[in-house]
C-alpha cells in the first residue's frame, strides 16, 4: 500500500505535472510568480485547495448524482477556497492586496477540477488526498522555480533580501518582472520539459 | 487628469473601455484565460467563436455580479460569500443561455453556444467580476469595464490565432511545438501591448 502512495506522489511532482504535462493552471503560474513571496501564499492555497477537495469529493463520490457534479465540484472547490482568501487575508494583508483577485481564481483553476474529475471521483478518500498534495506540490514546485528566477532577475533580490552587493554588478532586467518576461520563462522551462519528455518516450 | 466620479457619462464610459481592452488586457496583461486560450487557438475561425461568447458573456455576468454584490451581499453583510456567489452566477447564466440559444436559432447555436460550457471554467470571466471590486464603478462602468474586458481578450486571442495557423507548418523543435511557441508569440504580444501602457490611467 505504502508503494502506491509513492507512485501517487511521484507521478504527481514529475510525470504528469500539472504545468509541464498537461499545461493546465498556469494563468496563476504565470500572475503571481513576480515576487517569491507572493507564489509562497499561492502556493499555499493551491495544496490545499487541491487536496482537501480531492478528499471531499472522493468521500461524496457515491452520493452526487453524474448530471450534476460539476456544479457540487465547483461548491466544494469554492468554499475552500473561501476559507484560504480568509485566511490570507487575516495573516497578510499587504500580500492579499496583490494577489487577493488571483486567490480568488484559484476556484477556475484547472488543475483542481481536473484531479477532482479524473483522480478522485474514482478512488478511496486517502489516496485521492495524497493524489491532490503531489499535484499541488508539482504545480508549487513550477511556480516556486519561475518566481525564484523572475525575482532575481528583475529585482536582484530574493524574498526582498538584496543579492550581496547587487547595485555593484547587477543590472535589473524590468522586463522579467512584467507581463512578457512570465510568458517568455514559462515557455523556456515547456520547453526543456517537453523536450526531456519526448526523448524519454522515443526510448 | 479629472477623476472619474467628474466625467461624463460617456466619456468615463469610453475611458474605461479602452482601459481594460489595451492598456489593462486581461489576457496579456493580467494573465486570465490562458488554458482556453492556448487550447483553442489554434484556428482563427474557433479564436473568433469563443472570443464572440466571451464577450457576451463577461459584459452581462459583469453587469449582473455588479447588481448582486451591490445590492444583496454588501447589504446582507455576507461580503466573504463573493467568490462562491460569483462563480454561481457565472454557471447558472451560460447554462441559461446555451439553453435559449439552442431553442432559438440553430445556427447560432453551432457557432457560439458550443463555446458556453467551455467559458465557465475561463478564469477571465470570473476575473474580470472580482477586478470589478477593486475600482469604485458606478453600474453602467461596471458593465464598460466587463465589455472592455471581453473585448480586449477576443482581440488577443483572434490575433494569436492568425499568427498560429501562419506558423503551423514551420518546423520547430519538438519540444517547442503547441504550447511552447504559444507562450512566446503571446510573450511577443505582451511586450507589443505594453506599448499602451501610460497612454490612460484610471
Amino acid at each position: 500500500m505504502a508503494s502506491s502512495y509513492t507512485k501517487i506522489l511521484k507521478d504527481g511532482l514529475l510525470g504528469e505535472n500539472p504545468i509541464y504535462r498537461q499545461v493546465l493552471g498556469i494563468c496563476s503560474a504565470l500572475a503571481v510568480t513576480n515576487l517569491l513571496a507572493n507564489t509562497l501564499f499561492m502556493c499555499f492555497g493551491v495544496i490545499f485547495a487541491t487536496a482537501l477537495t480531492n478528499f471531499t469529493v472522493s468521500l461524496l463520490r457515491n452520493h452526487i448524482p453524474k448530471r450534476i457534479r460539476m456544479i457540487v465540484q465547483v461548491v466544494i472547490i469554492a468554499s475552500y477556497v473561501m476559507m484560504i482568501d480568509i485566511l490570507i487575508k487575516a495573516v497578510a494583508p499587504d500580500i492579499h492586496r496583490f494577489i487577493g483577485p488571483y486567490v480568488g481564481l484559484i476556484i477556475t483553476n484547472c488543475i483542481i477540477m481536473g484531479r477532482a474529475e479524473a483522480f478522485a471521483s474514482q478512488n478511496k478518500p486517502l489516496p485521492s488526498l495524497v493524489d491532490g498534495l503531489a499535484c499541488g506540490l508539482g504545480y508549487s514546485a513550477v511556480l516556486i522555480s519561475i518566481a525564484v528566477i523572475r525575482e532575481i532577475m528583475g529585482f536582484g533580490t530574493l524574498l526582498g533580501f538584496a543579492l550581496p552587493a547587487r547595485d555593484l554588478w547587477w543590472t535589473q532586467w524590468t522586463i522579467m518582472v512584467m507581463p512578457p518576461g512570465a510568458f517568455f520563462m514559462l515557455a523556456i522551462m515547456t520547453w526543456f520539459a517537453r523536450a526531456k519528455l519526448v526523448k524519454q518516450e522515443a526510448k | 487628469m479629472t477623476p472619474l466620479a467628474d466625467m461624463s457619462l460617456f466619456a468615463s464610459f469610453a475611458l474605461i473601455f479602452v482601459s481594460a481592452a489595451f492598456t489593462d488586457n486581461i489576457l496579456l496583461a493580467r494573465f486570465l484565460g490562458m488554458c482556453s486560450c492556448l487550447g483553442v487557438s489554434k484556428k482563427v475561425d474557433t479564436s473568433l467563436g469563443l472570443g464572440a461568447a466571451v464577450i457576451f458573456v463577461t459584459a452581462c455576468t459583469s453587469a449582473l455580479n455588479y447588481l448582486v454584490y451591490q445590492y444583496l451581499l454588501l447589504p446582507l453583510g455576507l461580503d466573504y460569500l463573493r467568490l462562491i456567489t460569483f462563480i454561481v452566477v457565472i454557471a447558472a447564466f451560460t447554462q441559461l443561455v446555451e439553453m435559449i440559444i439552442e431553442r432559438v436559432s440553430e445556427k447560432l447555436y453551432n457557432s457560439l453556444g458550443i463555446f458556453l460550457p467551455l467559458i465557465t471554467v475561463n478564469c477571465a470571466i470570473l476575473g474580470i467580476s472580482l477586478f470589478m471590486l477593486n475600482k469604485p464603478y458606478s453600474f453602467l462602468q461596471a458593465f464598460a469595464f466587463g465589455l472592455g474586458g471581453g473585448f480586449g481578450w477576443f482581440l488577443a486571442i483572434s490575433l494569436i490565432g492568425a499568427i498560429r495557423e501562419r506558423i503551423n507548418e514551420a518546423a520547430l523543435p519538438r519540444g517547442l511545438e503547441g504550447p511552447g511557441i504559444t507562450l512566446i508569440i503571446i510573450g511577443i504580444m505582451a511586450l507589443g501591448f505594453i506599448g499602451f501602457s501610460g497612454m490612460i490611467k484610471i
